[in-house]
């Protein structure tokens, strides 16, 4: 059984559909990227999993149960959200933020859980520091902690890499893959299709709010989708790391 | 600094502020007119320090205590340090409760105006809390109590246009005003349940203040009950806002300034900043008061528009260093 599941997922905001019919599962020990243009419906299709966007039509489920069915509680054993907004209200420090993962730990626990979240993730240093004083990348890393700290079975995390330098966009990508490695299952919304077909098992291709391929990284991304869904002209070759991506914008005829 | 010693510290200036608003004020008393006062409160002496100031500064005590804890309460529940009672309409009900139950004639009943404020307040917190299960942007729920503010101001203006008899003005605005003056241990007895009650909803939803420090939808997702805990929250800062304004009236900016003041010692955290602001705001109302009682005016200053005059540029300041962040 798959850990997380859109079935039909059918939604709207504001007269607009930003999902239109949309199926793929994610199973335990899966890393699967979503990706697509701006406006396509990846971060839609995150959060209506997470059960923050009503569906109008199909399923969000969560180890086979809607997630709008589950109490507030077990939909977050299930799966932690990690949202494109980062911004913190006031001044915590690193330990209290990650700490907020495990809000249902006692409180020594939660510390416990939270300082080897920041260490996953390079941060254990900041430990101490306010979130304020640091930089965005900084707080990125905070906050990705928090997300691992919730040790939910599901990792469901939008735009992790937006704005990180090149190094902690691949630190960010490994622990992300290492969560799958050791059993969650991990969806994560990507811009950089190159990072998706390296580290991604399968890549989600959306576009205007519908699946247009979902498959292995390089057969979803083939020159047709790339050049159809993207408009590049686009072709894959192998690097050292991975698939290196050799793209440019398509000539437009006329 | 640790929350518990910060608390400690400020018991301790609360207790030096209450026992030098105790011992200062109009009446200037000898050793034997002190002796006298505490072996026999029946004396003139005794009238004045068991009367007059300590009823009145115990009134100032959980007045302050109440608006520093709706402050912490609705700053951590917007995430926005310029919340406060004010912003969000409660204060301003609260009032239009008070001045119709004044303008009605219900001021010679006791408690009735007392009662009216209450409910306004409750009536505001109810709007808000039925606005706020309905739209969750913390932003709009500022503008959807800003709203109900200037109604509620407009519809106070409007019985100030209309009212027939000049008394019932002139109390109407002296209560608008705000002030501890002239306050008794049943207005002690009144608002003490309802600050420990508030105090209470408070702490049970510290927990949920905390996780919205990290945005709505973070909270939504985090596994707290978090519409349970926003309603606590809500109702904790409607009871502790109307408390405050039935007793007092309107005073402005406490709620403000005094979670603004403790909140770097207990690092940002809005579930830490609860009683530390509610010590706070009791101490600012304390000395504030003092002050505005031995300020040497022929017309003794109310309380409301000496925090007013205070705590206004408090809020420019605040609101410039707000927006800064906000930049960034």
């Amino acid at each position: 059984m798959s850990v997380l599941a859109l079935i039909g997922a059918t939604a709207s905001l504001g007269g607009r559909t930003v999902l239109d019919a949309v199926d793929f599962p994610v199973a335990a020990g899966e890393l699967v990227a979503v990706v697509g243009p701006n406006g396509a419906g990846k971060s839609s299709a995150i959060r209506a999993l997470a059960g923050l966007l009503p569906l109008s039509g199909g399923h969000a489920r969560l180890e086979g149960e809607d997630v709008a069915a589950l109490s507030p509680r077990r939909r977050a054993e299930r799966a932690a959200y990690l949202p494109q907004e980062r911004r913190i209200a006031w001044n915590l420090p690193a330990i209290e933020v990650a700490a907020l993962g495990a809000p249902l730990l006692a409180a020594a626990e939660g510390r416990t859980r939270a300082r080897s979240a920041l260490e996953e993730v390079e941060a254990g240093h900041l430990a101490d520091r306010g979130v304020a004083e640091m930089s965005g990348g900084e707080r990125a890393r905070v906050l990705l902690a928090r997300a691992l700290a919730a040790d939910a079975r599901a990792l469901l995390v939008d735009e992790p890499i937006a704005g990180l330098d090149p190094d902690a966009q691949l630190m960010v990508l490994e622990r992300l893959q290492a969560r799958a490695r050791s059993g969650q299952a991990v969806l994560v919304s990507l811009h950089d299709l190159a990072l998706a077909a390296r580290f991604a098992d399968r890549v989600v291709v959306l576009d205007r709010a519908r699946v247009v391929a979902d498959a292995a990284p390089l057969e979803a991304l083939s020159p047709d989708v790339m050049a159809g869904v993207f408009g590049l002209s686009a072709r894959w070759t192998d690097g050292p790391e991975g698939p290196l991506l050799a793209a440019g914008r398509r000539q437009l005829a006329g | 600094m640790r929350p518990s010693r910060l608390s400690v510290w400020l018991a301790l200036l609360i207790l030096a502020a209450v026992v030098a608003a105790v011992l200062l004020g109009e009446s200037v008393f000898d050793s034997r007119q002190w002796t006298q006062a505490f072996a026999d409160p029946a004396s003139g002496p005794g009238e004045v320090l068991w009367q007059v100031r300590a009823p009145r500064v115990f009134t100032a005590l959980m007045v302050g205590a109440a608006l520093g804890l709706a402050g912490a309460v609705m700053q951590g529940l917007l995430r926005n340090p310029l919340a406060d009672p004010g912003v969000l309409g409660v204060s301003a009900v609260a009032a239009l409760g008070a001045a119709g139950a004044i303008v009605l004639g219900a001021a010679a009943v006791p408690g009735a105006v007392e009662v009216s404020a209450l409910a306004g307040a409750g009536l505001a917190g109810g709007l808000l809390i039925l606005f706020s299960a309905r739209v969750r942007a913390p932003e709009a729920l500022i503008l959807f109590g800003v709203a109900v503010s200037s109604f509620a101001g407009a519809a106070t203006a409007l019985i100030f246009n209309l009212s027939p008899s000049p008394i019932a003005t002139a109390e109407i605005m002296s209560w608008l005003l705000g002030s501890v003056q002239n306050r008794s241990w049943i207005d002690v007895a009144w608002i003490t349940p309802a600050v420990l009650v508030s105090a209470v909803l408070a702490a049970l939803a510290a927990p949920g203040l905390r996780m919205l420090s990290l945005g709505e939808e973070t909270a939504r997702t985090s596994g707290l009950p978090m519409a349970r805990l926003r309603l606590l929250a809500l109702l904790a800062a409607a009871l502790a806002t109307g408390a405050a304004v039935a007793v007092a009236g309107v005073i402005g900016f406490v709620g403000l300034a005094a979670p603004h003041l403790v909140r770097s010692a207990v690092r940002g955290d809005p579930g830490r900043l609860l009683a530390p602001s509610a010590l706070a705001g009791a101490l600012i109302l304390i000395v504030a008061d003092l002050l505005a009682r031995v300020t040497p005016t022929d017309q003794e200053l109310k309380l409301g528009v000496f925090t007013a005059l205070v705590g206004a540029p408090l809020f420019a300041l605040i609101a410039w260093r707000a927006a800064r962040e906000w930049r960034l």
